[in-house]
Formats: structure tokens, C-alpha cells, sequence
């Protein structure tokens, strides 16, 4: 414990370093205020905005995390279901990877149009659809990446397909599908937060945008700032889980922090 | 003047307290082919790459062809062999080999003529533009062999490199490393886990034993030269092999006879 | 001895050339079985629309000519003037692609150069990694919408801030990957580069980023859609026109009148994503060489 401790006083370093940088240099460059307020300012406007910002802030961790669970959820399930066909998955992974370069964010006012524009729903499903496809490309690949001689030593055991998935598939797919859950967070953030623009309703987006269109940088900066904590927040969750869960995993030693 | 010099070396890993080398000495001299054979733990391969500046040692002094380790190992004074060939998979046969004349600062040129020459010297022609991953893993070996000698060095280090193997792509290679040997003049340093091998391809066998590592004994061989496979069935062949064994079993005896059991010869 | 050896080494592999008869085969038959899956994908469409006006389900949404048209009445409205008396759909909308896709384009090289730039950067040294990495991660946590604006205005460079945001978007996944990439050989390569006294540069050059293309080529896939959407939200606030964002800005707001304007803005942003993203496949395929992965 001692070591991870250590392990984050570059960062703490930093980040003090960055901070008194930006400080010194709107003083010296004169910045205009309303394109970078100051520190302070910013979290001064978090306390005087507090309301607002924990309960736009609190809506849009729901819109993010629904978003997030139920896409990953399902491109998960569709990922085991077409591992099970090899035939298929081989047939549709291109397919897959292709689909997941559609910008999933052009159909977030189509979103608007199916579900009620003022509930959480359009949101969530944009976050979703946004999680869904690199969460089933990764768990499919994860779960196909098995070495044939680990299902040969499971088939020598008169195993099954259900018990080579469980034994062996799962293990091999984990490190995929935490590396790809870890991308989908940010992505369902991102899409809770994009597709406010396109609604009227009161989360962080539409925080943001208010206040860039009445020009009071303080709290849209201080909204982004809630918005990067709450996906920070997500991420590391997502990592600690990661982090307990692969202990075992060899190529993980090599990188720095998780 | 030796190419390798060991006197008194030790080498001790701080993490767990462990001696794997203690007291070591040891005396190459040009055109030897020494083994290092021991029991799992001995040091050998630990010993190999203290020569090969590699690991340092914790006392005790290291030379190789007259100077210190490290600055052989900066002077390009030794190839190397792993039990893996590390053969680069973006680089073709005739690329890998060409790797150490590049890090040299060769030009194009003599690097081609070299190449050449060094697949001629291990059959390998006329597989220069294909990929590792399209040989078999004999035919990687030599890859990495002839890689090991491209810039000629007068010392060659090999760590187990059949040992991943079969049996019979591995006695052929055996009499192809010792005529190799013999073209190139080369001194070999080569560790392995088989006394036939060891016996076969050696001037000398060094019989180590573990916890600490150290020198338990010094096996000549005097079969003629060059070898070939009719030197196998020779008497004085089995007498040699049954000389290290010995050796070994008394080296092994200390660690509860798991060491050798899968030597079959 | 070495003809002995041949027969039993070449293990049937593909050839590697580009243009061999497996490899355009293997081609046309994908092709084929995309159109298959398109084709499919259109029938599952009316037939879900059938099924749902037939029996007036409403969950998850109610399907009417407004929320799910028939697919050849967006396929129709391409070839219709997008507004009255105006140009052809498809003729804006191939302009606003290309206007969008510049914008991409110059972001994902940017972003992807510097993505490289902090992976070499920092594989060197643990520290730094330590100190900075955080807020690389953070980084991409910073909803670059609520950015784009500032960024405009501070540029005061129209589509190049655009392509600014693009670049944004695109960094991240370089860095990782990259990172991860050059930290990926095999710990016995670089001993045997110890054994040359190859000095670091030369192990970078030599090793590590060779060894670390596939993971490159991987993180550019991810990139050259992130770019793409970058590029298209970076354009709604911003007040730019002449792109995909303001054209989906657009119809967006005329959606109830005619939908079907929108579905088209979103097909070919669909295609400028995906075009992207094939043209690193592409890539891909001509540079990387590595051994055909063998999987269960």
C-alpha cells in the first residue's frame, strides 16, 4: 500500500505545478476572463452553483451509468451469443468494428424523436449505443482469442462448451472486456453530456451550454469540471475493479498506472 | 591469452538473500568449446550472462578477451544465443541477421556480402526473404546462429539453444554448430540440461552445483575430432558421459534426485 | 539438408504479397457477405416497421412515417431538393461531407502524431508516466463540447478548431495504445540489443516501435472514427455551417416536417466514418507483417 501511495506523487506534482502555472499565466498574459477564469474563480462558482451542480450533476451520472450498464450489458450478451457461432461472428465481426465507426451522436436528436425528450431515456440510449459496439468487438475478440491448445486440454477432459466457456473463455476474455469497459466510460459520459444539446432538459450539457450562451465562464467551466470528476470517478471505479479482479494478468505489470 | 577469465566471482541477488554464483573460477581458452551443465538452480545461465556483462557480479573480477566484461560488451566482443531464437517478426530472415551489422553502422553493401555468407554457413540460402513465423523452429535457430556470428566475434555465448528442439533436428544441428565452430574459429560458451549433448559438442564439460552456485568439477573430453555421428557410439564416448553423470549425481544427490531424470542416454 | 528442412518448415502460410488471389477472393467474398448483412438489416427494418403499425405497440417507441421511416423514402429524399427550390440533397450533403471530413482528417494527423509523440515521450521513463498519465486519462473525461466554442474563439480559425477538437479525440487513444505497444517486447530482445550496446535511441527505432504497430494500427482504427465525430459535434456549437454538424443541426430542427432529410445526414455520416476507418484497415494491411494469430 505504501508503494501505491508513492506511485502518485508525480501526478500530485503536477497537477499543484499546473495549477499555479495557469494562476501565473493569466496574470501575465492577461487572459480575458471570460475564456479562462482563474482557479479560484471556477471553484468558487462550484460553491455558489453547488445547487445546481449536484442535481444536474447528479442527472447526469444516471443518464451516464444507465447508459454505460445497459449498453455494456448487451454487447456483452451479444458477444457470448455469437461466440457460441463461430461461423457467424467471423461472418459479422467486420460488420461489427464497421458499425462501430458510425458517429453514434448523429442519432442522438432521432433518439429525441423516439423516447420522451424530457425523460432520461434518449440520453441513456445514446450513452448506450455509444458503449455498446466497443464493448461487444472487444468481449468477442476476448472471448475468441483462446489458444486452441487450452480448449484441447478442456475437450481431453470430455468438457462441454459451457464448461470450456466458463473455464476458459471467460478468464482470456476478462482483460478485453475491462480494457473496453474502461473506454465506455468515458464514451457513456460523453454521450450523456452531448445529448443534452440536443434537448432541454436539466443536466450538466445544458448547464454548460446556458452558461456559455450568457457568458459566465466561471460555471460552465466549474459544470466541466464536475463532469471530468464524475468520469474520473467512473474509470477509477472500473479500474479498482479491474485491478482486484486480474491480479493474474502478466501484461499488466509492464504499464504504469492502471 | 583466455578469452574468458573468471576469478573469484560472486554473485549474490539482494531480493531473498540468494548466492547463485560463489566463488567462482573459470578459464576459457581460444577454440574451447566449454558446457555449463548443472542442476536446475546451479547458476548456469546466470554465469553466462555475467560473462556477457549482462548481470554484474557482486565481487570477484570478469574478463573477456582481455578487458573487462562491460567493455567487451560495448566492443561487440561476443554473440548471443537464447533457448528462443528472438528472432524479430517485422524483419525477414536476411533483416534479423542483418541486425547486429546495422547497430554496427555497416554499409549496405558489405552487410549484404555478410548476410550471404553467414546463411550460406548455416544452409539457410535462398530462405533470406521469408518471415520467422514461416520456419520451422530448427531452421529459427539457425537464423539466430547465424545472426550471433554475423560480425564475426571471438566469443559465443549460447543459452540452451536446442532445448526447445526434438531429438533428431537437435543431434543434426549439434554437428552443424561444431563444424560451424570450426570455420569460424570461434570459442563457444554453451549451457545445457543434456550431458550427452554437453559431451558431444564439448572440449570441456563444467559440472556446477547448486545452492550457492559453484564449480563442482571439470570433465575433459579427448574424442577425436571432428566429431560426427559415429563418435556417439564410441566406448570412450559412454566413459565420458558416465564421468559427468557422476559428477552430477553427487552434485544432485543434494537436492533430492529431481534434477536429471529426464536424460535418457 | 536444408531442402529436407523446407518441405517440413513452410507451414501452408499465406503468401504475403498484397495482391494474391486468397487475399482478393477473401476480399470479394467479405463484400459479400456485408451486402448479405445490409440487405438483411433492411428487411429486419420493415419488418419491424410492419409488425409494430400493424399491432400499435409503443415500447420502446411508437413507429410512425415520422419516428421510423421506410427506408426508400430516405433512400428518395436524396435525390429531392433539401429545401425549397435549393440544391439536390445529396449534392449538400456530399459538401458538407467533405467539409467535415477535411476538418477530421487534419485532426486524427495531428492527434495521432501527438499521441505518438507522448508515447515515446514517456516509455522511457516510469515518472514521467506516473505524473502524467492521469491527466491524459482525465483529458478525455473534459466534454469537448462545452470546450468547442472557447476553442473557436480562441483560434479565431474556423474549421482548423474544429479539426483542433478532432485532434483531441484522437491523441488518447494513440498515447495508450502506443504506450502500451513500446513497452510490449519480448524482455529477451532487449537483452540481445544489450549485447549490441545499442543505446536507447537505437532500441526505439529498432524494437520497440516495430513491435509496437499492431497496437498503433489499433488505436488509429479507434481514432479515425473518433476523429470523424469529433469533427462533427466540434461543428454545433460552433456556429459553422457547411458541414454535417450544421446540416444535422438543421434538419433536426425541420425533423417533424421531413425525416427523412435527417436519416440521409446520418447515413452519409455513417459512410464518412466508416470510409475513414476502412482506409486505415487498408493501411494497415500493407504495413503491418506480422504472423497470422492462431485462434480458437
Amino acid at each position: 500500500m505504501r508503494a501505491r501511495l508513492r506511485d502518485w506523487i508525480p501526478a500530485i506534482v503536477v497537477f499543484a505545478a499546473g495549477i499555479a502555472a495557469w494562476q501565473l499565466s493569466i496574470e501575465i498574459f492577461n487572459i480575458q476572463k471570460f475564456l479562462l477564469p482563474k482557479p479560484w474563480a471556477i471553484v468558487h462558482a462550484c460553491w455558489t452553483q453547488r445547487h445546481e451542480l449536484s442535481s444536474a450533476g447528479w442527472l447526469t451520472l444516471k443518464e451516464a451509468l444507465g447508459g454505460f450498464a445497459i449498453g455494456s450489458a448487451l454487447g456483452i450478451a451479444f458477444a457470448t451469443v455469437l461466440a457460441r457461432f463461430r461461423r457467424l461472428s467471423d461472418a459479422l465481426m467486420p460488420i461489427a468494428i464497421a458499425a462501430n465507426a458510425i458517429p453514434i451522436i448523429a442519432f442522438s436528436p432521432i433518439f429525441n424523436a423516439w423516447f420522451d425528450p424530457l425523460s432520461l431515456t434518449p440520453r441513456m440510449a445514446t450513452a448506450g449505443v455509444l458503449c455498446f459496439f466497443p464493448v461487444m468487438v472487444n468481449t468477442l475478440r476476448g472471448l475468441t482469442s483462446v489458444k486452441p491448445s487450452q480448449v484441447e486440454v478442456m475437450r481431453s477432459y470430455a468438457a462441454g462448451e459451457l464448461a470450456i466457456f466458463r473455464r476458459v473463455r471467460v478468464p482470456t476474455a476478462l482483460p478485453f472486456v475491462f480494457s473496453a469497459l474502461k473506454v465506455a466510460t468515458v464514451l457513456a459520459m460523453i454521450g450523456a453530456i452531448v445529448s443534452d444539446y440536443f434537448g432541454t432538459f436539466g443536466s450538466l450539457g445544458i448547464t454548460i451550454k446556458n452558461s456559455v450562451a450568457l457568458f459566465d465562464f466561471e460555471t460552465a467551466w466549474a459544470a466541466i469540471l464536475v463532469a471530468s470528476i464524475l468520469g474520473v470517478g467512473m474509470y477509477v471505479t472500473v479500474s479498482l475493479v479491474e485491478r482486484f479482479t486480474l491480479k493474474w494478468d502478466p501484461t499488466r505489470q509492464e504499464r504504469g498506472t492502471a | 591469452m583466455s578469452v574468458v577469465s573468471i576469478s573469484g566471482m560472486t554473485k549474490t541477488f539482494p531480493k531473498g538473500n540468494v548466492t547463485a554464483l560463489q566463488e567462482i573460477d573459470l578459464e576459457v581458452e581460444p577454440g574451447e568449446f566449454v558446457s555449463l551443465i548443472g542442476p536446475s538452480g546451479c547458476g548456469k545461465s546466470t554465469l553466462l550472462r555475467v560473462i556477457g556483462d549482462l548481470i554484474q557480479p557482486t565481487s570477484g573480477t570478469v574478463e573477456v578477451n582481455g578487458k573487462g566484461a562491460h567493455q567487451a560488451r560495448l566492443d561487440h566482443d561476443y554473440g548471443i544465443v537464447f533457448q528462443d531464437s528472438v528472432l524479430f517478426d517485422w524483419r525477414t530472415v536476411t533483416k534479423n541477421v542483418a541486425l547486429p551489422l546495422e547497430m554496427l553502422g555497416w554499409d549496405r553493401a558489405k552487410r549484404k556480402q555478410r548476410v550471404d555468407e553467414m546463411l550460406r554457413l548455416v544452409e539457410l540460402q535462398g530462405f533470406g526473404d521469408h518471415h520467422p513465423w514461416q520456419l520451422s523452429g530448427g531452421m529459427q535457430m539457425r537464423v539466430a546462429i547465424a545472426r550471433a556470428l554475423a560480425f564475426e566475434p571471438p566469443l559465443l555465448l549460447m543459452d540452451e539453444p536446442f532445448g526447445a528442439l526434438d531429438e533428431m533436428t537437435r543431434e543434426r544441428l549439434n554437428i552443424e554448430l561444431l563444424q560451424i565452430w570450426r570455420r569460424m574459429e570461434s570459442t563457444v560458451v554453451f549451457v545445457t540440461h543434456s550431458i550427452s549433448e554437453a559431451v558431444f559438442l564439448s572440449t570441456r564439460v563444467v559440472v556446477m552445483s547448486p545452492r550457492p552456485g559453484r564449480i563442482a568439477g571439470i570433465v575433459d573430453i579427448d574424442l577425436a575430432q571432428p566429431r560426427s555421428a559415429d563418435t556417439r557410439e564410441d566406448p570412450r564416448f559412454f566413459e565420458h558421459v558416465t564421468a559427468v553423470r557422476e559428477l552430477l549425481r553427487s552434485v544432485g544427490a543434494d537436492d533430492h534426485g529431481s534434477v536429471l531424470a529426464e536424460e535418457i542416454t | 539438408m536444408a531442402h529436407a528442412g523446407h518441405a517440413a518448415a513452410l507451414r501452408g502460410q499465406v503468401p504475403t504479397r498484397a495482391f494474391s488471389r486468397e487475399r482478393v477472393t477473401a476480399a470479394a467474398m467479405r463484400i459479400g457477405v456485408v451486402t448479405a448483412a445490409l440487405l438483411a438489416f433492411w428487411g429486419l427494418w420493415e419488418l419491424y416497421r410492419f409488425v409494430w403499425v400493424e399491432t400499435g405497440w409503443t415500447w420502446p417507441f411508437p413507429v410512425n412515417d415520422t419516428t421510423l421511416p421506410h427506408v426508400h423514402t430516405i433512400f428518395k429524399a436524396f435525390a429531392d431538393p433539401s429545401r425549397v427550390q435549393g440544391p439536390l440533397l445529396i449534392s449538400v450533403l456530399l459538401r458538407a461531407a467533405l467539409f467535415t471530413g477535411k476538418e477530421a482528417l487534419v485532426g486524427f494527423l495531428m492527434g495521432a502524431s501527438l499521441g505518438f509523440f507522448i508515447a515515446v515521450s514517456l516509455v522511457h521513463s516510469r515518472l514521467m508516466q506516473r505524473a502524467f498519465l492521469p491527466y491524459i486519462v482525465a483529458s478525455q473525461t473534459i466534454p469537448m463540447l462545452a470546450v468547442a466554442p472557447m476553442v473557436v474563439v480562441w483560434l479565431q480559425a474556423g474549421w482548423l478548431s474544429v479539426a483542433v477538437i478532432a485532434a483531441y479525440l484522437t491523441f488518447f487513444p494513440v498515447a495508450i495504445n502506443t504506450l502500451r505497444g513500446l513497452q510490449s517486447a519480448d524482455p529477451r530482445a532487449h537483452e540481445l540489443l544489450r549485447t549490441y550496446a545499442a543505446s536507447r535511441w537505437k532500441v526505439l527505432w529498432h524494437l520497440r516501435v516495430p513491435a509496437s504497430l499492431p497496437y498503433l494500427f489499433s488505436a488509429l482504427k479507434v481514432s479515425a472514427t473518433a476523429s470523424v465525430v469529433g469533427a462533427i459535434i466540434g461543428e454545433l456549437p460552433s456556429s459553422i455551417e457547411g458541414g454535417l454538424g450544421g446540416a444535422i443541426l438543421n434538419f433536426n430542427q425541420y425533423y417533424s416536417l421531413v425525416p427523412a432529410n435527417l436519416w440521409a445526414t446520418n447515413l452519409i455520416a455513417a459512410a464518412l466514418g466508416i470510409a475513414f476507418f476502412l482506409a486505415v484497415v487498408v493501411a494497415e494491411k500493407l504495413i503491418v507483417r506480422r504472423a497470422p494469430e492462431h485462434t480458437a
